[in-house]
């Protein structure tokens, strides 16, 4: 956010510390994740999936990551000597290691299982990486394996500027690589030679090693080349360049006739939440209101066209999508305007916590026995009928993603406009000092209403194409999780900026639904990516373009 | 924070805040269309209020013994919502801030309970005297809670102490994403059941109503918890401290008081009674799963919010009138409107009066100075 008003001039001094002692705290700090890692349970479910085909797993490249960020962080410390760093990531890597093999241990010697359900004999058999279950090779080569991964994260990270890029893009492109092995396998399948390299370069579940070899020292010196031809004087933050902004849209467009339909289907709840992010860009990110009840017009749309357009018994009428449509996107604005009107008097916090309640009370409100012979109760409404368009109906993952992304177009075009007229200033204006701008001649309950209303209004859009997409609807749809996971995505994009809720929703829908492996740990990565990206880029992957320019004046 | 500019209270506004003859004219000259929706809202939550209360009273569907049994579980989950509560208005008090993860403290306590009440039953001692082990594990309760308020201080509001932005609301969140979704990898999904606390499970009969004795229990530790931790506030030395933060952090950083010192002590004891909250709420209701906290810590900030935020007796207070208001209102109101299954309602009752009271009146029942600035 760019409202940085100072409220007080006490501010926290930081400890210094030498580097030997930040190194034995970056090594203890990786060791904790590490341990939690593995108790949450995670470590288990990720050892299933194998990255690098017959070589690494998924669990192990996060641990191996975990020592590597460990090790190129002490490495980075520009006090120490290349020598001293490069032992204190060794010290660091130990360290880490050791606290594995520790709990290792713990899991063989002491039963915790009543306590934590993960610590069972299957996890330590994973940790102790093929060697006998708590030997005492199994307890030495954990922090063996931590030394080595940390001192390579350090000897990365001594590197000179070029040659560290490129082992990095190497190294991420391999990752990229293994983690997506559907997608790419699936384009490679597309593509029109039918005897396929696809084969060779992915296994059953990931990149074979051969392959991986060639991908890091191909990205590694295109990442070199690429250096060497032009060395612009980079602006920090700056967002992305124009060549990415062009292949991320391409990407956008073209990525479900390239794929299957599993990809496909992904790629149209990517759409959906962008189509939610956008209105909720409008509330938060342009008007400053942190609504955490938005998920009550998601409902609200996706019921209207479920009552209109379903042949089930609670069915209103039986009309077409596209009748249903307006008509969902109007009930929710007109919602919007109902309950924006009292409460958007309430400033901040506040309005975080009782646009919650709004949003709980319609969701207890529809699961109740009392609206059961409307709404559906907890049985839902059923047999939506899909969009027919041209008669053709649309039913296939990539037709309706087409469809959910047609009306992204649309909303971004109508957001876009918004952003840029009078009202989008005045909302900016608002956001920054509420007093200030009142005192400019905004009305702030207008405008803030306006906000709530259209925010609603696109919320509605969205949740109509979600009940023509799912073909039924339930009130389990539509818990608090949905506004949360909206608001994570415009936190992560970039509060205000309409491609930072592309970027958002791609990061945050699309990456863990393609992870599957990622699923039940998913809003434990929400959570730490919010704290993560409060901490370190406060502004989002993908900054509006005016707090860009005030991060880079500052 | 002096430097934030009031705002415009709705409540000054009404007519019934003025005392001058002409008041009507006067306030309808002065009064916006909003004003006008705002009163019309108003009148009509009342006379929903009334009406159903009035059908409900002649529906009669519940006796004289069933609601005094619906009073006592009210006001034993309102003391648990204030014990919640307390923690929302100690740090709302001195960082004018929501401590967005506080109700997974409480279930973070409510876990270290039962692992300290698995280990005491292992003993024994738990089932034999159930007086000496409760207190052991609230200390468990309280100790855990107390911890992870304190890391979350460090991570989600220390950082941005300086400045006025949306980071530490979206940062609790966070926080409390990693908190409920952490806890459900390391303890899983399913009800866990507390061990049994030997007679304290049973009942009494007194005065012809009969009441469980865990929630007479409960309540009591809940009473004797608030009235030691007014004793510190008020009293001690770290409480006159806080009261000095909370009114003016730089100048009471400037007379020499560590205010990052006071701030970490606020959170330890806000979580601390979250801890107590989590076992208190365990011994009633038995079950505990990892996503009881988000919920049970939005009635919490209702009832903080209820009592004026920044007021300890009044989060007390809140606690208890939203226990009350939520274990009573569906067999009183709901039932009045014929409605099926009033109490899956119940929770419409404890939301809708969070919602009616941050519009109507944000400054809470008791009206603490602080609170309306920022409301």
């Amino acid at each position: 956010m760019s409202f940085n008003a100072v409220t007080s001039s006490f501010k926290v001094a930081r400890r210094r510390r030498s580097a030997r002692t930040e190194a034995l705290r970056t090594g203890g700090v990786a060791g904790a994740a590490l341990v939690a890692f593995a108790l949450i349970g995670a470590y288990a479910v990720m050892d299933k999936r194998h990255v690098v085909e017959g070589m690494l797993t998924l669990s192990q490249l996060a641990g191996l990551l975990m020592v590597f960020a460990a090790g190129y962080a002490t490495g980075r410390d520009a006090r120490a000597g290349s020598a001293a760093a490069l032992a204190n990531a060794l010290l660091a890597g130990l360290i880490a290691g050791a606290c594995l093999s520790l709990l290792v241990w713990l899991i063989a010697a002491v039963n915790l299982r009543a306590t934590l359900i993960a610590a069972s004999p299957m996890l330590a058999r994973a940790l102790s990486l093929g060697a006998p279950v708590a030997s005492a090779q199994a307890l030495f080569q954990l922090p063996l394996l931590g030394a080595a991964g940390a001192l390579a994260g350090a000897l990365v990270a001594r590197l000179p500027g070029d040659a560290r890029r490129a082992a990095l893009s190497g190294l991420a492109a391999v990752v990229a690589a293994g983690l997506f092995r559907d997608v790419f396998a699936s384009m490679l399948e597309n593509m029109p030679d039918p005897t396929g390299p696809e084969s060779e370069v992915f296994g059953p579940a990931g990149i074979n090693s051969g392959a991986a070899l060639v991908l890091f020292f191909l990205v590694a010196a295109l990442s070199m080349v690429r250096g060497r031809l032009r060395r612009p004087a980079r602006v920090p933050r700056s967002g992305m360049s124009r060549p990415a902004m062009v292949l991320l849209f391409a990407g956008v467009v073209l990525l479900p006739l390239v794929t299957n339909d599993f990809v496909a289907q992904v790629a149209m709840l990517v759409a959906l939440y962008m189509l939610m992010g956008m209105g909720l860009n409008i509330e938060l990110g342009l008007a400053g209101l942190v609504d955490l009840g938005f998920v009550a017009f998601f409902a609200v749309g996706a019921y209207t066209v479920a009552l209109l357009c379903s042949t089930g018994p609670l069915a209103i009428a039986d009309v077409s999508f596209w009748v249903a449509l307006p008509v969902a996107v109007l009930l929710a604005a007109a919602a919007g305007m109902l309950f924006g009107l009292p409460v958007l008097r309430v400033r901040g916090d506040y309005l975080a916590m009782a646009t919650l309640g709004l949003g709980e009370i319609i969701r207890v409100l529809v699961l109740s026995d009392w609206l059961a012979p409307h709404l559906g109760g907890s049985q839902g409404i059923i047999e939506i009928d899909h969009p027919r368009l041209f008669g053709y109906e649309l039913k296939s993952p990539a037709s309706l993603y087409y469809l959910a992304l047609a009306l992204s177009g649309v909303v971004a075009f109508v957001s876009y406009r918004l952003q840029h007229a009078k009202i989008g200033r005045a909302w900016l204006a608002m956001r920054e000092d509420e007093d200030v701008a009142q005192a400019l001649g905004i009305d702030p309950v207008a405008s803030k209403l306006l906000a709530y209303t259209i925010g609603a209004a696109f919320a509605g859009a969205a949740g109509a194409v979600f009940a023509a997409l799912i073909g039924s609807v339930y009130p389990h749809s539509f818990q608090l999780l949905v506004s949360i996971n909206v608001l994570a995505i415009l936190v992560i994009g970039g509060l205000g900026s309409l491609p930072g809720v592309l970027v958002g929703a791609i990061v945050l829908i699309g990456l863990p639904e393609l992870l599957r492996e990622f699923g039940e740990f998913r809003y434990l990565f929400y959570g730490i990516a919010l704290v993560a990206m409060m901490h370190v880029r406060a502004e989002g992957l993908w900054p509006a373009s005016h707090v860009r320019e005030a991060t880079n004046a500052a | 924070m002096s430097d934030l500019p009031a705002s415009n209270l709705p409540a000054s506004d009404l007519p019934g805040s003025a005392k001058e003859p002409g008041a009507v004219s006067e306030w309808l000259r002065r009064s916006t269309w909003v004003d006008h929706i705002l009163l019309a809202i108003r009148i009509g939550v009342a006379a929903l209020v009334l009406v159903g209360l009035a059908g409900g009273i002649a529906a009669g569907t519940y006796s004289a013994a069933d609601f005094a049994s619906f009073t006592m579980f009210g006001l034993t989950i309102g003391s648990i919502y204030a014990l919640i509560a307390l923690g929302y208005t100690m740090v709302y008090g001195i960082l004018r801030m929501i401590n967005f993860a506080h109700g997974d403290v409480m279930m973070v306590g409510s876990f270290a309970g039962l692992f300290a009440a698995g280990g005491l039953n292992d003993t024994g001692l738990l089932g034999a005297l159930p007086l000496l082990a409760l207190p052991l594990v609230l200390a468990a309760g309280m100790a855990a809670g107390a911890l992870v308020s304190i890391a979350i201080e460090r991570i989600a509001y220390r950082p941005f102490l300086h400045v006025r932005s949306l980071a530490p609301l979206i940062c609790a969140i966070g926080m409390s994403f990693i908190l409920q979704y952490a806890a459900r990898g390391l303890f899983g999904t399913r009800n866990r059941a507390y061990p049994g606390f030997g007679w304290m499970e049973g009942a009494v009969t007194f005065a012809g109503f009969t009441m469980p004795i865990p929630q007479i229990v409960a309540f009591v530790a809940a009473l004797m918890v608030l009235a030691g931790l007014l004793a510190v506030v008020k009293l001690s030395r770290l409480g006159k401290a806080m009261r000095a933060v909370s009114e003016d952090r730089d100048a009471a950083a400037l007379v020499g008081i560590d205010v990052s010192a006071v701030i970490v002590a606020t959170f330890a004891i806000g979580g601390a009674m979250a801890g107590v909250a989590g076992v208190l709420y365990a011994l009633v209701f038995k079950q505990i799963t990892v996503f009881m906290g988000f919920f049970l810590g939005v009635k919490g900030f209702a009832a903080a919010i209820l009592g004026g935020i920044g007021n300890l007796g009044g989060a007390m207070l809140g606690g208890l009138v939203l226990g009350v208001a939520e274990a009573l209102g569906p067999a009183l109101i709901l039932e009045g409107y014929g409605i099926p299954a009033p109490y899956q309602l119940k929770d419409v009752i404890g939301y809708g009066m969070l919602v009616m009271i941050l519009i109507f009146r944000p400054q809470g029942l008791l009206g603490e100075r602080l609170a309306a600035k920022r409301a």
